[in-house]
């Protein structure tokens, strides 16, 4: 036997032993009998017939007298999933389940989760669930733990069963802890999420009696007893409750931290988001995270992480002497995040600016090249955040000029030259340089060239007159990026038109920048504190986008949600169903109003709350709410139950069904979940963007522009990639400039394709430079805007606006009108200035919004009045 | 939970591969190998890769590795700790956990992993339960005796599975092991940036029947609170140790508790009862256990000062590196080693060395390394050197890793902590000897440059 199974590790084909193997299953002998089924698991998947043969052999084996062996067979015939061998398995299966024997039980109380991934129905119609929550009120915390570890898979799985316990069961739950091995109390642990506390003294309770896990010496279980209570927290009443829980949790995170690496990657991630929404937990541990020499490279990237979240006005400065140190490391990804810490550290905490400032221009001595590059970035940041402070120590980047080979280092530099191209005496000559390989360049520093070239232009019109000419001529003409041609055209005319307009344009007041970026969206991060310790807390991923079955985990509703917070950070969410019923789809502009309704709830809900958040819930609702109406208008087909995503999710638990006793398994409550989440592409790709738009990614239009256009895709039902589309425009003779209306582009495509003449028409009245521009371009494209808005129906809320602003640049007057919320919002999305002209005209319209969300300013309703506005008005 | 566990040599060749569940194939095995095994040449980015919708959990040990696979969102810690466990339960099985033990032991592996996984739920890993029933030759003889499945079963499932009822020795010993590491952050000013303790309390109990033990320590909670059980104190013999013998800098005198940061107990203690009135109670698993793991950070008695002065040339670095040792003068540090790295690109290199012990400069790891096998307490030794350095076309920059340090010294400990006294219950009332030791070593004792 052993033979057969040596071979069939190393791949060889023992099948066809199987009539001898088989017959084995007859010798007493334990050993033999374990080769015999691992032979057996290990064929019957490829040769159902084989597992056929053994049947008679497991029949007699789950009757022995022995119980070791009656569990192996229930194990066994669990794992294989063939026709017969089910079916022989159904009746021991209960007999099993109520076993004499503890082992077996617990054997059998698997098999049942098994089974019933095999086939669902078999073990609803056999009513092995109900066995299931018998064995919860076992003898065995063994068994009790198996129980719950299959029962809470099955409600992980299942599309209608899910699992509630109340609070007595919870109680007995918790009390079998005590007498649990290791990994049982992980499964007791983990299913406590399925209770939801119906005041504030249950979860107060609960808390209780939870926190002496904590010492537990498996990591396992201390992170499950970490997210029990980060959820527990959300239903307790007083803030006085909450701030000593917190305290008890501090060390045993801290002492995590000296178990394996893999371990401390985990906790570590873990206490990133935990620090997101309870900012106060691990208060005066800073020290424990400082990096140790011979880390792995991952643990210290995700130690850097939460020393940049604990770092206060109090201890930066021994940050600060901590980071210089890891920048002088060898290691170029730790070395560059502790550059780029250091920068956010100066964003952050304003009395350390100077500091920092110092310490980087330190650094930028140093001579070592990725660091100074990575320098001058973050230095970009601090003169955006701080500006008029740190203008001296120009001098001392322009000393690195010619080492600067990374696009962004470059960009930054760029930037910095233009902003303070007044300032600068040689700005031109530096801009020159520069210049000569703007062919060359990547997209990004093309972009901040040619906005620091115009802003040296006009700060300094007799140093930049010979400059701008030739870069307006190369970005129209020699480049193929639709963003920078576009960008090209618009400078061009502004200064062409009107010079003062563009001075207030290209030099208007950026807002201010924050150290906010960094955080998660208060959704996204409230589903993630659910999820502590999984998968999806270490990548900081909803379940749904990497686990095909995975269900959303909410706060239940319980009239003790209070969601309480210690500090101030945000507390708000996703409204979960919007109030707006699936209507007709308006079909002129006045579609807005539905949109413009749905918001205000939305943002009231959270208007104590941060900037971020607010825009969120506006997006939340444009996403989750407004969309449908219109999807399924668009794609009637594949939303047919939208009707569930508008029901309230809650009253469709089946809450404690009175027949069967304290825990009730029903059907038919998960489908909102699922639709909410999971079955609008919309959503899902609303979210995505969300997420470009906050990270620092923001400043990258393109980025924005694609995720824009998958949105728009999603809308259209047909998803034309920008290229194809650009290409179609190409073709046109038409310049991307009007015809960028993202919203319903199946719409406007066919306007630009199907007519070229007017297109091309459009394009004479356009190249030459520096003509007026043409005020018999605006009823050009007047008639496209409206048309457009007619026959398809936003896809969102965010396309008014892009209708609006596309078609604004013919019609001047509506110019500043429609520019500045515009400006206002791309401003602060982190990167530039430079951002909003590109953007404003490029990016699909729907993206809009969802950028200006990055940043969080007031803007939620603006576009949408404007835009309503200057629509009228066409 | 877990799909599939894969165990690899070096190259990436499967030496194990079980599958639990049917949403993975086989073949999955490869997407592990090309992924994260044939590209961990330049270090290994995370332990946790998730492709597609299946995510590897991985471990290096020895010249295997360890992979876990779900298509679950399952609990991380869980799963390494799952791993941590398995390695450790294939050491005590095979001796050690390598290519070759894997290989010669693949029906033990199999036979052991069916018994730990079901359906991917960790189940029970405690070897001494496993060597019940999960036997190898070598195991089998030992034990003869077939002991009845129902008992096995019971032990299995039941609340002790730690621990056999059956077990009698004629003598009852119980030996304590105060371990503690001391980890250290010290900057090149000579500030202390980072400085903790983790301490470790091994026993290794030779105790019939079942027998309920009690524990104390000069915990500064419980001797702060006002009817603390101090009378208890002194029960073993050798337990009454005087806290001058331990501790010699100070911190561990009588009545002077120590403040611990947090200590996690092993499965065997009833952590409820810790939590109402810090006691320490439990039931013993037979043989050798980690009873509990503790980490101080208030008053750390650090038991070596190093003073190092790094002077670096064009051509050459001299390093002047004095070590003082920090604790009474009748204990003494053993098996010292104090590593002083050197930039990649020396050549020659000139050392001496006053006070004790000796010194070798190892071109290959980039350092010197000055041994002292013995080194007595308020004692202290210096060493000079002094680095060539190859001329460079380009100056590479050095990134300066740390001085590091290792030893040992018994009967001190950094934190000052006492065991106050092992009290052992058992029906029979038998007596029992108790034996306490203690032990510092370094942990990451890093002192910058």
């Amino acid at each position: 036997m052993k033979k057969v199974v040596a071979n069939m590790t190393m791949g060889n084909d023992m099948s066809p032993l199987y009539r001898e193997v088989i017959a084995c299953m007859g010798v007493p002998d334990l050993e033999v009998k374990k080769m015999v089924y691992l032979f057996l698991i290990n064929y019957a998947r490829a040769r159902a017939e084989i597992a056929s043969h053994a049947a008679a052999g497991f029949e007699d084996d789950v009757n022995d007298a022995n119980p070791l062996i009656r569990a192996m067979a229930i194990r066994t015939m669990g794992y294989i999933y063939v026709e017969r061998v089910v079916e022989g398995l159904i009746d021991p299966l209960r007999h099993c389940l109520r076993d004499r024997d503890p082992y077996v039980r617990k054997t059998a109380a698997m098999a049942v989760l098994k089974l019933y991934m095999f086939d669902r129905s078999l073990v609803e119609e056999e009513r092995f669930l109900d066995m299931l929550k018998d064995l919860l009120a076992d003898s065995n915390p063994s068994v009790v733990a198996n129980a719950v570890a299959a029962l809470t898979e099955v409600s992980e799985r299942s599309p209608h069963i899910k699992l509630k316990l109340n609070m007595k069961i919870a109680g007995k739950l918790v009390t079998a802890l005590n007498e649990c091995n290791e990994w049982g109390q992980i499964y007791i642990i983990e299913a406590l999420m399925y209770v939801t506390p119906q005041n504030s003294d249950d979860a107060e309770t609960l808390i209780e009696r939870i926190l002496p896990r904590l010492q537990h010496g498996n990591s396992g279980v201390v992170l499950a007893c970490v997210k029990i209570i980060a959820y527990m927290m959300n239903y307790v009443a007083q803030a006085d409750v909450l701030e000593p829980i917190l305290r008890k949790l501090s060390p045993p995170l801290v002492t995590l931290l000296n178990s394996g690496p893999e371990v401390q990657f985990i906790t570590l991630r873990n206490i990133q988001l935990l620090l997101q929404r309870w900012p106060t937990v691990l208060q005066n541990q800073l020290r424990a995270f400082f990096c140790k020499y011979d880390d792995p490279i991952y643990v210290k990237l995700a130690k850097l992480e939460v020393i940049l979240a604990l770092t206060t006005e109090e201890n930066a400065r021994v940050v600060l002497a901590e980071l210089t140190e890891y920048a002088a490391e060898i290691d170029v990804d730790f070395v560059r995040k502790a550059v780029r810490s250091i920068g956010r550290i100066a964003i952050k905490i304003e009395l350390a600016a100077d500091r920092c400032v110092r310490a980087l221009l330190d650094l930028i001595q140093t001579k070592v090249n990725y660091v100074v590059q990575e320098a001058i970035v973050v230095l970009r940041d601090i003169f955006r955040k701080y500006p008029n402070r740190y203008e001296s120590t120009i001098g001392a980047l322009c000393d690195n000029l010619d080492t600067l080979d990374e696009p962004e280092a470059r960009a930054a530099m760029i930037w910095i030259i233009g902003q303070y191209a007044d300032r600068i005496d040689n700005s031109d000559r530096v801009l020159g340089r520069f210049l000569e390989t703007f062919l060359d360049d990547p997209a990004e520093v093309q972009l901040a060239l040619l906005t620091a070239i115009v802003k040296l232009f006009i700060k300094r019109p007799t140093a930049g007159q010979d400059l701008v000419p030739k870069v307006l001529k190369w970005a129209t003409e020699s480049v193929d990026s639709p963003d920078i041609r576009d960008r090209g055209f618009i400078y061009w005319r502004l200064l062409s038109t009107d010079p003062e307009m563009a001075r207030t344009v290209v030099l208007s007041e950026k807002p201010e920048i924050t150290a906010e970026g960094e955080r998660l969206d208060a959704p996204l991060l409230e589903e993630l504190l659910l999820q502590i310790g999984t998968l999806s807390s270490i990548h900081r991923k909803l379940p749904s986008t990497f686990i095909p079955f995975a269900k959303k985990r909410v706060l239940g509703a319980s009239p003790a949600l209070t969601r309480l917070t210690i500090a101030p950070p945000p507390v708000s969410r996703l409204p979960r169903c919007s109030t707006v019923p699936p209507g007709p789809p308006a079909a002129t502009p006045g579609s807005a109003p539905p949109a413009a309704d749905a918001q205000p709830p939305a943002t009231a809900r959270s208007s104590s709350a941060h900037p971020s958040s607010t825009m969120l819930d506006a997006i939340g609702g444009a996403g989750a709410g407004q969309s449908n109406p219109y999807i399924s208008d668009v794609t009637p087909g594949p939303m047919a139950n939208n009707d569930a995503v508008l029901i309230d999710l809650m009253s469709m638990d089946y809450d404690e069904d009175p027949s069967q006793g304290d825990m009730a398994i029903g059907s038919g409550g998960m489908y909102g979940f699922n639709a909410n989440f999971g079955t609008s592409g919309m959503n899902l790709a609303g979210f995505d963007v969300l997420s470009a738009g906050s990270g620092t990614s923001a400043g990258r239009s393109g980025h924005a522009a694609s995720s824009g256009w998958a949105i728009g895709g999603g809308g259209g039902g047909a998803a034309p990639d920008s290229q194809t589309l650009n290409n179609a425009f190409d073709a046109a003779g038409l310049d991307a400039l009007g015809s960028i209306p993202t919203s319903p582009p199946s719409a406007s495509w066919l306007a630009g394709s199907r007519s070229p003449a007017a297109a091309a028409d459009l394009v004479r009245q356009f190249t030459p430079p520096y003509e007026p521009m043409a005020s018999r371009s605006a009823p050009l494209s007047a008639p496209a805007a409206p048309g457009r808005s007619m026959t398809a129906p936003a896809a969102n809320g965010g396309a008014q606006p892009m209708a609006a602003t596309s078609a604004s640049p013919f019609g001047m007057p509506l110019f500043p009108q429609t520019l500045s919320p515009e400006s206002s919002a791309f401003g602060a999305a982190h990167s530039a200035d430079y951002l909003h002209s590109s953007s404003a005209f490029t990016t699909p319209t729907s993206a809009h919004p969802l950028l200006g969300s990055a940043s969080g300013s007031e803007f939620v309703s603006a576009p949408t009045t404007a835009s309503s506005g200057s629509l009228l008005g066409l | 939970m877990l799909s599939a566990v894969f165990i690899y040599n070096q190259k990436g060749e499967v030496l194990i591969s079980r599958l639990y569940r049917h949403d993975v194939k086989r073949s999955i095995a490869d997407v592990f190998r090309v992924h994260v095994i044939s590209s961990a040449a330049g270090g290994v980015k995370s332990p946790v890769t998730t492709i597609g919708s299946a995510s590897f959990f991985h471990l290096r040990y020895d010249n295997v590795w360890l992979c876990a696979v779900t298509r679950s969102n399952a609990n991380g810690a869980l799963v390494f700790e799952f791993l941590y466990r398995f390695l450790g339960l294939g050491v005590s099985y095979f001796g050690r956990f390598d290519e070759e033990a894997v290989k010669s032991n693949f029906a033990l592996v199999y036979e052991l992993l069916d018994e730990v996984l079901d359906f991917g739920y960790p189940q029970n890993i405690e070897v001494d339960t496993l060597k019940l029933y999960v036997t190898t030759e070598s195991i089998k003889s030992r034990s003869a005796v077939a002991e009845p499945p129902q008992s096995i079963t019971m032990q299995a499932t039941g609340a002790t599975t730690w621990r056999r009822n059956d077990i009698s020795y004629k003598k009852n010993e119980a030996f304590v092991d105060v371990i503690e590491s001391v980890n250290l952050i010290l900057s090149a000013k000579g500030t202390v940036l980072r400085a903790d303790v983790q301490g470790q309390i091994v026993m290794r109990s030779f105790l019939s029947g079942m027998p309920e033990c009690k524990f104390g320590l000069n915990d500064k909670l419980v001797l702060e609170a006002p009817d603390s059980a101090v009378a208890a104190a002194g029960h073993g013999r050798p337990l009454g140790t005087r806290s001058g013998a331990v501790g010699g800098a100070g911190g561990g005198g009588d009545g002077e508790g120590v403040e611990i940061a947090d200590c996690q107990f092993h499965q065997c203690v009833r952590l409820g009862r810790f939590n109402t009135d810090r006691t320490i109670s439990f039931i013993p698993p037979d043989g050798e256990f980690e009873l509990m793991r503790y980490r101080t950070t208030e008053s750390v008695n650090l038991p070596f000062k190093v003073l190092p002065v790094v002077r670096e040339q064009r051509t050459c670095i001299e390093y002047e590196v004095l070590v003082k040792s920090n604790f009474s003068s009748k204990l003494a540090a053993t098996n010292m080693a104090v590593s002083i790295p050197t930039p990649p690109n020396a050549t020659t290199c000139r050392i001496k060395v006053t006070g004790a012990g000796k010194a070798k400069y190892h071109p290959e790891e980039n350092k010197i390394v000055w041994r002292i096998s013995r080194f007595q307490g308020l004692q202290e030794a210096s060493l000079t050197a002094v680095v060539d350095l190859a001329a460079m076309s380009k100056p590479a920059p050095w990134s300066r890793p740390p001085i590091g340090l290792d030893f040992q010294v018994l009967m001190f400990t950094a934190s000052g902590l006492l065991v106050r006294f092992l009290k052992v219950f058992e029906k029979s009332n038998y007596q029992s000897v108790k034996w306490v030791r203690y032990m510092t070593k370094a942990g990451s004792y890093q002192i910058r440059l």
